[in-house]
């Protein structure tokens, strides 16, 4: 669905989305490097299940939701990638436990 | 127009969870009803409440209003039932009980003492309560804090989900022929010839019959038919978490878990006149006060705060009256419209389309404030 601009710097962050090695741009957003490595469901709703995906990529609408490091409920959008992170899209609600 | 015959049976005067859960018994019992409502930006304790369908603690100084409570309750699964079977709104009923925790001795003896006032009260209903200690209270709900050292128990204590009982509501009463009519809020009343006139922007409406229920307007309503509601409003302000899997299985009067994920927390009591703003002192009150019931709390991330205005009378206990000058206009108002929907609709509403309240409501008629009624 999205494709790099040819001029773009290359990819040099290594990291897994649900368990798979993928790579993204420095300073790319969790959802941009979501979209550019072809995920467009990032999660499904808390209450219908219907799979959801980045939307406003702004902060505003919550739709871009997905684990990140054991943490569920994250906003991707509104978070860096990083060397390593382990980003896993999200089933239904965010689970806590004590 | 002399002569023709009225609008409508009835007219009920406000669209929130009051009027629409007499509106819907009254339709339920074959009487032609209109809803005049307000627009979006109409003060609305029906979007704003905690939604907790509650029993215990609720009488002290009335004890019929606890037995009012209680026949409510009770009435609910059914009530519920019946919406979800002719609109397919699943309002999310549960009764599994509720707590009251306590952050210290000195706290759980309060609780005990207000609950055993409460009891001995002359003529109040009977039903079961628990006082639990740390150990009963962590079994029902695992993640409290090291504070917590006992809890108030009710079995009678549910929870729903409030934004679609007003939703099931307005689907069902519209299925059964009520007229709903927003934007129409009322200016003024005039009794004549045994018809009332609703006058207001949209127009004039006639109704054999009129039911108040317009909240704290009814303050400024009730008087046109000779109806008193010294009632005010009482600003209450709650915070709302992101959706989690259920953890917690029992309502604890100030914290929920709603059947979507959000944990609630609430609710202040502020006098506040009209200002439904929500400040940040009383938010983080809530919110470090919550945290010490539940620890966990303190992971999730907080997504909204809202503040809405309960409808409040001096003594807290709701009013239903019945005008001597103007027989036929009827008057509902509470803070407990979630609790009360069942018996608004099952009990208030058989009444208006008999002509008359019965004895027991007698007890709940603004006359007891000392206001005379007027004109």
């Amino acid at each position: 669905m999205f494709r790099r601009l040819p001029d773009a710097a290359p990819c040099a962050i290594g990291f897994f989305i649900d368990g798979k090695p993928a790579s993204a741009r420095a300073g790319d957003t969790v959802a941009a490097a979501l979209l550019a490595a072809g995920i467009t469901a990032c999660r499904t709703s808390a209450v219908s299940a219907a799979p959801r995906a980045p939307y406003c990529t702004m902060g505003v609408c919550f739709e871009c939701l997905v684990t990140i490091d054991g943490v569920g409920n994250r906003q991707a959008c509104m978070l860096r990638v990083a060397d390593g992170m382990r980003v896993e899209t999200q089933r239904g609600r965010r689970v806590v436990s004590s | 127009m002399a002569g023709a015959r009225v609008d409508f049976d009835v007219a009920i005067v406000g669209g929130g969870l009051v009027g629409t859960s007499v509106a819907w018994g009254l339709a339920r019992a074959g009487r032609k009803v209109a809803v005049l409502d307000e627009g979006d930006i109409a003060y609305r304790a029906s979007r704003g409440n905690f939604a907790l369908v509650w029993v215990q603690s609720k009488g002290q100084g009335m004890p019929e209003y606890a037995a009012w409570t209680k026949r409510s309750s009770d009435a609910w699964q059914g009530f519920a039932a019946e919406l979800q079977e002719s609109t397919k709104v699943d309002v999310a009923f549960e009764r599994p009980g509720g707590l009251v925790l306590a952050l210290s001795d000195d706290e759980l003896g309060a609780r005990v003492d207000a609950l055993k006032r409460l009891h001995n009260q002359p003529n109040m209903v009977r039903y079961p309560y628990e006082i639990l200690g740390r150990g009963a209270v962590e079994k029902l709900v695992p993640e409290i804090g090291p504070e917590v050292v006992g809890a108030s128990y009710c079995p009678l204590d549910g929870q729903c989900n409030s934004l679609r009982l007003l939703r099931a509501l307005h689907t069902g009463m519209r299925q059964l022929g009520v007229q709903y009519l927003p934007n129409r809020g009322v200016d003024a009343i005039e009794f004549r010839g045994s018809e009332f006139h609703l006058r207001g922007r949209g127009g004039e409406l006639r109704a054999e019959k009129i039911v108040l229920a317009a909240g704290i307007g009814n303050a400024r309503l009730g008087p046109m038919v000779g109806l008193a509601a010294p009632v005010r409003p009482q600003r209450g302000q709650i915070v709302v978490t992101e959706r989690v899997q259920k953890f917690l299985c029992y309502p604890i009067l100030t914290i929920r878990q709603t059947d979507e994920g959000s944990v609630l927390m609430g609710d202040s009591a502020e006098e506040a006149g009209f200002d439904d703003s929500v400040g940040l002192g009383v938010v983080s009150t809530i919110a470090s006060r919550a945290v010490r019931m539940v620890p966990l709390l303190a992971r999730l991330n907080v997504v909204r705060t809202w503040a809405a205005l309960r409808v409040m009378t001096a003594d807290g206990f709701p009013i239903y009256d019945h005008s001597q000058s103007c027989p036929g206009a009827f008057l509902v108002t509470c803070h407990s419209g979630v609790t009360l929907a069942a018996n608004h609709a099952l009990a208030i509403a058989p009444m208006v389309a008999a002509g008359r309240l019965a004895a027991e409501t007698h007890v709940f008629s603004a006359g007891r404030f000392g206001v005379p009624q007027t004109a």
